[in-house]
């Protein structure tokens, strides 16, 4: 009840800026680490002079499952911060790209076990638990559309590795 | 008669929409857990594709129809894929072989819609075009290991090559549609995509030492809406959700 009321106070003082950074601490839920804003999915947050919300963002991969999940994350956000009125659009241009990864993104992703993708297609890929440049591809499809499969030669584990696009 | 983008789109939606379907039915069949997921992953870029182009060619019709609605309930004479992409999943072989002919023709056809003047297109083409340039990578990858492989993997995927290569000219064939959509600056002439799919296809069988089928028959009609009679299979599997619970909702 408390916390209706204190959404209901936030309502009047909230600005655009603030739900932009609200909205920054969605997280993806397939790499529970980064946020969208880490991934460079949200593009923008605008809102209207009658209250409307819209936020645009965009896909990492065409077929992203996670689209839907986010798109009702946003509004689930905006609407306990008093937006009622939310629009969510999707953009395809420019085309996402994982430069738009922060350093900082990647970071987490290595300290969550995944090989962040690299700045330079000749930067070397390090495991991320031996810190090696040592790995051999076992697939270029892991377990989300967006990683590949690897082993270490060195310490001999097995890695995520986030594919450059 | 329906907006000309919307039946240019419908074009690249069905193929990607139909390839995926098939894709789909080969999940928990690959040969190797690692391909299993790289089966899954392609059919789902491709699903994606079709999704965002499904979702705009509704969008210019002032019926009101949803992507949804244009994928589950059109019928079989209204879908207009390529025949390759329709055709039944065979053997590992079929499934590569396939791929390979379908990636080597959006690895061109996406680079060349990215250009193009109608912006949502353009943007789903250029990262259309991303995913085609990696599916192509793997494909080809298994042409060779296929076909260079043993005596088996090249006699079965030399046979696919054979029973598939009556459906390429069908990716390049130019109707009216195309030329409409070449003078307003949206599309291109599939015509023009062919000299680099065959460069692909030569290098690729050249290391995988396969030789282009000698049968020179040609099957064509998917554009305008005339199929094999497997679409109509994969459609009743497909679309029986939607058909017999109308609107129904995951």
């Amino acid at each position: 009840m408390d916390a209706a009321l204190l959404s209901g106070a936030a309502m009047v003082t909230t600005t655009t800026r603030e739900l932009r950074d609200l909205l920054a601490e969605v997280v993806d839920p397939e790499i529970p680490v980064l946020t969208i804003a880490d991934l460079g999915i949200l593009r923008d947050v605008k809102e209207s002079p009658d209250g409307e919300v819209v936020v645009t963002i965009t896909p990492t991969y065409s077929g992203c499952p996670a689209m839907d999940h986010l798109r009702s994350e946003i509004e689930r956000v905006l609407h306990e911060h008093g937006r009622d009125r939310v629009q969510v659009l999707t953009t395809f241009q420019p085309a996402w790209t994982t430069d738009w990864m922060t350093a900082q993104a990647k970071d987490k992703l290595t300290e969550y076990g995944i090989a962040p993708p690299r700045s330079e297609a000749t930067d070397p890929i390090l495991c991320p638990r031996c810190s090696a440049d040592a790995s051999r591809l076992v697939s270029e499809f892991g377990a989300t559309a967006c990683k590949a499969l690897r082993v270490c030669t060195s310490c001999g584990e097995p890695f995520d590795h986030f594919k450059e696009i | 008669m329906s907006h000309p983008l919307h039946r240019y789109l419908l074009r690249h939606a069905d193929d990607n929409l139909i390839l995926s379907q098939r894709l789909s039915e080969y999940i928990s069949y690959a040969p190797e857990l690692e391909e299993d997921l790289a089966v899954a992953n392609i059919a789902l870029d491709h699903l994606g594709v079709a999704m965002h182009l499904l979702e705009h060619a509704a969008s210019l019709d002032a019926e009101g129809k949803t992507g949804d609605d244009l994928a589950f309930l059109r019928s079989e004479r209204e879908f207009v894929n390529l025949l390759l992409v329709e055709q039944p999943n065979g053997d590992f072989a079929h499934i590569v072989t396939r791929q390979f002919f379908f990636d080597a023709y959006q690895a061109v056809l996406w680079p060349a819609l990215a250009e193009s003047r109608a912006e949502i297109l353009a943007g789903i083409a250029a990262k259309a075009a991303k995913e085609a340039a990696y599916h192509l990578r793997h494909s080809t990858s298994w042409m060779i290991r296929l076909g260079d492989g043993t005596a088996e993997s090249h006699a079965r995927t030399q046979t696919a090559v054979d029973a598939l290569w009556r459906y390429v000219d069908e990716m390049f064939e130019s109707d009216e549609l195309d030329a409409e959509m070449v003078a307003a600056g949206i599309g291109v002439n599939p015509t023009d995509l062919r000299e680099a799919w065959e460069q692909q296809v030569s290098v690729t069988f050249a290391e995988a030492t396969l030789a282009r089928s000698g049968d020179d028959y040609q099957r064509r009609g998917g554009r305008d809406g005339f199929h094999t009679e497997h679409l109509g299979h994969l459609l009743g599997e497909m679309q029986w959700m939607q058909r017999s619970y109308p609107g129904q909702q995951w």
